[in-house]
């Protein structure tokens, strides 16, 4: 009876670790609603940002005015009703400036940084699988692009470039996909070895099929949580080049033009700068926390690197 | 230990000589024609045509790239277009106002940040560690620029106790060091406090408390130790970041640094200015991750006896 009792403590103990060991698979979904139940911080940003998104999406309806509309008569107002963000130097009202200027936030959130993580995988996944002179090509590029400081590259392509979104998009995506290149490479080369993929290998299935089928997939989790955790940084790069005047083309909206702009009415009119500050602030918090939170849900062993 | 550093240097070598190559594509070459850029759509023909010789600009692509190339090895980066001096001497101005404001701030992050990084790690989940961490999360998310303006508005404008701007006396760098500091002292106390509650939990450090050396002994002198190796390289990275921050600091600040001067090569359009200052900074970041990586090679045995 003894006996029997110490074998059930056995299989139990033995059930408890599989299920622990199995805990690594879980719905993507079911990682999400784990996070949004542990940390609320996360949901709270998830929740801000789906405002931000919001307010992007319906600008025109939020508000009266358009982003270009001066009201001559009211330049540098206070806020008040009428402007309860008030109105810049041109008469403009700021709270509609700030609605449209989320959106080329989020848009250079979102763009730069999907573009950036689809090459820079591609190429990291390619460098990792395929190795030999091919890594060594695409690693020492990627290590040029790595050693600049990323906000001198950025000048120097938007020199070259010139002013304006598309462009901005061009030049984060070139600054940003060494870092991924460079993470996705390490999680290929720990891939490359695991049995599945030498078994499908050695069954014959051909080079591009195994990285796109067997490798890239495994991948997603560091990919999602990069693309997180690089969208605040492409923001402040944005808006860094947009307040040193080599950003958004005006009278476009961006918040750092805005900050820029407003800083020659720091001492008179603070809020002309301080408003959009804090919104590049909240967002980049925002999108800091959900990264941080999908983080820890999705990808343990990133936290240190 | 010593072919490492060898191997490191050569590398070193290799990357230097592709940022000149990728900065040197991406202002001459993919521009179009520079002299119109820089003298504007009504510049009459004569005098781009003269400009042009004038500038080497007119030779093959591959004598320019020679050019250039012998030329930033001398440290001679040509003739800015809009100043009239050689850049080499715009730098050897600028650099000091640089080399001071990046080595305050970084002081200032380290010393801010490895504090606070130990104490939230010591008082781990106590008050002071949410406060840290907290404020520290805020640093890392607050834009540079946003940073200066407000100690600009604040200790300067408002509260008089430094100048508003420019750096006649040492009290000009404080603000500007302290709003470039401010984001790498939120990573590195981020930092500090997660490496040193990993190596709170090694064997050794209960060795030393059971020895009977006390808390604050076994904290520097055995836990801090290895917690710093991670540390040291996260210093060398930032040193891109500050060099970044330091572009919109000096603007902010009208700091006459490398960054105030790559910002006024740009709308100026004042391609050799740029390209050395550009290329400069990132030699130097460069030297920065070398001296770094070496040092990291002294400090940390496991490296130094080639395991």
């Amino acid at each position: 009876m003894k006996f029997k009792n110490r074998e059930k403590e056995i299989s139990d103990a033995h059930e408890a670790r599989l299920e622990s060991e199995l805990g690594e698979v879980e719905t993507f979904g079911g990682s999400l609603r784990r996070m949004c139940r542990e940390n609320r911080l996360a949901l709270v940003s998830a929740i801000i940002i789906g405002l931000f998104i919001l307010a992007a999406v319906f600008a025109p309806l939020l508000t009266p005015y358009t982003y270009e509309e001066q009201d001559v008569l009211s330049r540098l107002a206070a806020p008040s009703w009428k402007h309860i963000f008030g109105t810049d130097e041109a008469g403009r009202d700021v709270f509609t400036r700030m609605l449209y200027g989320s959106r080329v936030s989020l848009m250079v959130g979102l763009v730069p940084t999907a573009v950036s993580m689809l090459f820079g995988a591609a190429l990291g996944i390619i460098a990792g699988y395929v190795g030999g002179r091919t890594d060594s090509v695409i690693m020492r590029v990627a290590d040029v692009m790595l050693a600049f400081p990323s906000m001198l590259l950025a000048m120097v392509i938007m020199y070259t470039l010139g002013e304006g979104i598309i462009n901005i998009f061009i030049a984060l995506a070139l600054v940003n996909w060494a870092s991924v290149a460079r993470i996705v490479r390490a999680e290929t080369l720990k891939l490359r070895e695991t049995e599945y993929v030498e078994s499908a290998r050695v069954s014959g299935v051909r080079r591009g099929r195994v990285m796109l089928r067997h490798i890239f997939p495994n991948c997603i989790p560091d990919i999602i949580v990069l693309f997180t955790l690089n969208i605040p940084s492409a923001i402040l790069s944005e808006s860094s080049l947009s307040f040193l005047g080599i950003g958004i083309r005006p009278p476009q909206a961006s918040w750092g033009l805005m900050v820029n702009v407003g800083r020659q009415y720091l001492y008179t009119q603070p809020w002309l700068s301080l408003i959009p500050g804090a919104a590049i602030m909240i967002i980049v918090l925002a999108f800091n926390f959900l990264g941080d939170g999908l983080r820890d849900v999705l990808d343990p062993h990133l936290k240190n690197q | 230990m010593v072919q490492s550093i060898f191997k490191r240097i050569l590398q070193t070598l290799i990357v230097l000589f592709g940022v000149a190559l990728l900065i040197f594509l991406l202002l001459r070459i993919v521009p179009g024609n520079a002299i119109v850029t820089m003298m504007g759509e009504h510049a009459d023909a004569d005098t781009i045509a003269r400009m042009t010789s004038e500038l080497g600009l007119d030779q093959p692509i591959y004598v320019q790239f020679w050019k250039y190339i012998s030329g930033a090895v001398r440290g001679d980066f040509g003739t800015s277009y809009a100043v009239g001096k050689s850049v080499s001497s715009l730098m050897a101005a600028a650099f000091p106002h640089t080399l001071i404001l990046a080595l305050a701030a970084a002081v200032f992050a380290w010393i801010l940040g490895i504090i606070c990084g130990v104490i939230a790690a010591v008082k781990k989940n106590g008050f002071l560690d949410h406060l840290f961490m907290g404020v520290s999360l805020i640093g890392v998310s607050l834009p540079v620029f946003m940073a200066a303006m407000v100690l600009q508005y604040l200790l300067a404008y408002k509260l008089h106790w430094f100048p508003i701007s420019g750096v006649d006396s040492w009290k000009g760098y404080v603000l500007p060091a302290i709003a470039l500091g401010w984001n790498s002292a939120g990573s590195i106390a981020r930092l500090t406090r997660s490496t040193l509650l990993e190596v709170l939990q090694e064997d050794y450090i209960d060795t030393a408390r059971a020895k009977g050396l006390r808390r604050f002994g076994v904290i520097t002198r055995h836990a801090l130790k290895n917690a710093m190796l991670p540390v040291i390289t996260m210093m060398a990275v930032q040193l891109s970041s500050l060099l970044s921050g330091a572009v919109i600091c000096e603007t902010v600040f009208s700091v006459n640094g490398l960054g105030r001067l790559a910002v006024q090569a740009i709308s100026g359009r004042d391609i050799p200015l740029l390209e050395g200052t550009v290329l400069f900074s990132t030699a130097l970041v460069i030297l920065g991750n070398l001296i770094a990586d070496c040092l990291y090679t002294v400090l940390d045995p496991r490296i130094r006896k080639g395991a």
